[in-house]
């Protein structure tokens, strides 16, 4: 009888170089993802201690953060972002590292294109200096975010040294109610167990509501593990993940590919493996979602009201309860519908890829964007954008009042020159509601695509699971 | 990397917990492409006002708390973005030691690779430093890596817990990279081990 693994030690066992007592193991990275942001002190430092890059051929690319989402024929106005995007490709073309830069048909989001691109696949380690590389988890690979030293340590050795997590498994029972979107499924836990509540874990989800996800649908949960605290969040691969891999141009293609799926198949975890905690969750409590406050543990459902801080029990809570109020605008019992907004941003590595377009295209087909409110729709990858456009979901935008823009990661945290104002309310389908995110002084709510399209229409909340789909409606 | 042993003065105590980096360097200072010179930004919208003069009931602009080397704050410091410009920023401000009852795991990270030394302590004894520097602006303390304590001159005494390995680095100032590329032979054997594709 062998030991049953987790897909966690799965994945984690077979890529230790090193293993020694009483230090962390050694651990190789099979894929690194760079973008303008978070490397140009990494390579810098590997100038002044006259390193190469090991393996360019196992690190990938592209400009996304501060990437100004109009035309791609326009000029990057703010010249210290283009003083970035330069020293990026500087940085690429000096280490032979494959790049898409902002005219690529293959560039996006790092965590839209790695996925697209078939650069992600089951049982992979994937690092890149950003938190929200939890994403490509979705596909049974261990993926997390590091920072711009670790991204040094990775571009010189391939390599890192880091302690091992621990497990929790997260088991989603039963189905989850018509209107309630993955990205609800992930604040509903995240509301559950606290935006600390995975500290020091590695995530798996499971149970039946994971199982019936899409890639898409996947992605957009383990997007959101870091934002309970967790290391990485993984998804054992099946069907759904190797179909969604076959046939993308970085996979293995014919028999190889075949070789893969059987080795991918392994990666599951075995029956009665252990775990260092575990958290039920039951699908069918779950509802449209909507965050009040200014982290993302701070959720309500859309049928619910602004909570009050003095109804908490502990001192620390009630006193980041009142500053998030204050910070929002909002006062306890009001009726999370009666919220008005004056902006809504479709996009983001959470929720910006082609099923996310097309449920909030779904929810404003032949409506309009109420007069009060601004809203926009940034694709998460060129590729994104160019296959809405073929199926006619930027005319449903456009016609219904949205702006249709270039992708990249936009009013997500604002570096680009797509942001709030002081005091603006916008509905975001994005990860983070912190103070000043999406521009100084604005106020964000977290939704999922089709809550954020339905309430751009109305100019205020509203349950989806209510909304008249169709048109000759405003 | 620059060795830590140990840090004496004065504990400038930030009462809130789950502060993520947004609020510790917001993001229209992560476009820079130095590794300095992020300081003068910490907190930079906590410390100043809308009107951009500087809000002087923050606690970092207050005189009696100028020069501190440690910081005070509640569990789950440094969640959120994965920027280490978080710890670039405190580290250019003057901090050597965050103390607090939690770490985000990618932040503490971040400051191990730039010799900010981040103490976990329990609750109930933070909120005893805490309350210490409140009342007494200006209150000092000592965290000492070696024996792995922090103390007060007002008989406050604790210990911590620190990955061995992590404290070893940081008492010598080791280089990640450098101990790293000493396993490159295995690293070598590990990529052919794996075939032509590893």
């Amino acid at each position: 009888m062998t030991t049953p693994h987790t897909l966690f030690e799965k994945v984690w066992d077979s890529h230790v170089v090193h293993r020694e007592h009483g230090q962390p193991d050694l651990l190789y990275v099979d894929l690194h993802l760079v973008h303008e942001v978070t490397s140009p002190q990494a390579f810098e430092g590997l100038r002044v201690a006259g390193r190469p890059v090991r393996r360019p051929d196992r690190t990938v690319a592209t400009v996304d953060h501060n990437v100004p989402t109009w035309s791609r024929s326009l000029p990057v106005r703010d010249e210290i972002a283009r003083t970035q995007i330069e020293a990026l490709r500087r940085n690429v073309a000096e280490f032979k590292i494959p790049f898409y830069d902002m005219d690529s048909p293959h560039q996006g989001i790092v965590h839209v294109i790695g996925p697209e691109m078939g650069y992600t696949r089951p049982g992979m380690t994937i690092v890149c200096g950003d938190s929200h590389t939890s994403t490509h988890g979705a596909f049974g690979a261990l993926a997390f975010g590091i920072g711009t030293s670790q991204v040094e340590h990775v571009l010189a050795t391939q390599c890192l040294s880091t302690p091992k997590p621990k497990t929790l498994l997260i088991d989603v029972k039963g189905a989850l109610p018509t209107g309630v979107t993955a990205k609800d499924l992930i604040l509903g836990i995240i509301g559950i167990i606290g935006v600390d509540g995975a500290q020091g874990y590695v995530i798996e989800y499971a149970g039946e509501a994971i199982r019936s996800l899409s890639m898409e649908g996947r992605m957009t949960v383990c997007n959101m593990s870091i934002e309970a605290g967790a290391r990485a969040g993984m998804i054992a691969p099946d069907e759904t993940t190797f179909s969604y891999v076959k046939g993308r141009p970085q996979a293995p293609q014919g028999k190889a590919f075949d070789a893969a799926v059987g080795l991918w198949r392994g990666l599951a975890s075995d029956p009665g493996a252990r775990y260092d905690r575990t958290v039920t969750i039951h699908a069918g409590d779950l509802a449209p979602t909507v965050t009040w406050g200014t982290n993302p543990g701070m959720v309500v459902p859309v049928t619910g009201k602004v909570p009050d801080p003095d109804e908490l029990k502990s001192p620390d809570d009630r006193e980041a309860s009142r500053r998030a109020l204050e910070y929002m605008g909002l006062q306890p019992g009001t009726p999370i519908k009666e919220i008005r907004l004056d902006r809504v941003f479709i996009g983001s590595c959470t929720n910006s890829r082609l099923e996310d377009l097309r449920e909030a295209a779904k929810a404003v087909e032949g409506k309009h964007v109420h007069p009060s409110v601004r809203a926009m729709v940034v694709p998460g990858s060129t590729q994104v954008k160019l296959e809405a456009e073929r199926e006619g979901l930027d005319k449903v935008f456009l016609d219904a009042g949205f702006e249709w823009r270039e992708s990249g990661c936009s009013m997500c945290l604002g570096m680009n020159p797509d942001i709030l104002g002081a005091g603006e309310r916008c509905a975001s389908t994005s990860n983070r509601n912190f103070e000043g995110r999406q521009g100084r002084g604005g106020r964000t709510h977290l939704v999922s695509p089709s809550m954020a399209a339905a309430a751009a229409v109305a100019g205020h909340f509203v349950d989806i699971r209510e909304w008249s789909y169709g048109g000759n409606g405003r | 990397m620059k060795p830590f042993r140990t840090v004496s003065g004065i504990a400038l105590p930030l009462d809130r917990v789950d502060v993520d980096t947004d609020q510790i360097i917001p993001k229209q200072f992560l476009k820079r492409i130095e590794r300095t010179g992020y300081g003068d930004f910490l907190f930079c919208d906590w410390r100043n006002r809308s009107d951009g003069t500087p809000d002087p009931t923050f606690v970092l602009n207050r005189a009696e708390y100028q020069g501190a080397p440690i910081l005070l704050a509640g569990r789950n410091f440094g969640c959120g973005s994965s920027r280490e410009h978080a710890a670039w920023a405190l580290s250019d401000f003057g901090i050597r030691a965050v103390v607090a009852p939690s770490f985000a795991d990618i932040f503490q990270s971040n400051c191990f690779q730039n010799g900010l030394l981040p103490v976990i302590l329990a609750d109930a004894e933070v909120r005893t430093l805490m309350s210490r520097a409140l009342q007494t602006p200006g209150h000092e303390v000592t965290v000492d890596l070696e024996s792995c304590r922090v103390t007060d001159k007002k008989g406050f005494e604790a210990s911590f817990e620190v990955d061995p390995f992590r404290r070893e680095c940081l008492l010598k100032g080791l280089d990640d990279i450098d101990l790293t590329l000493r396993n490159v032979d295995r690293i070598r054997a590990y990529e052919e081990a794996r075939g032509a594709a590893g």
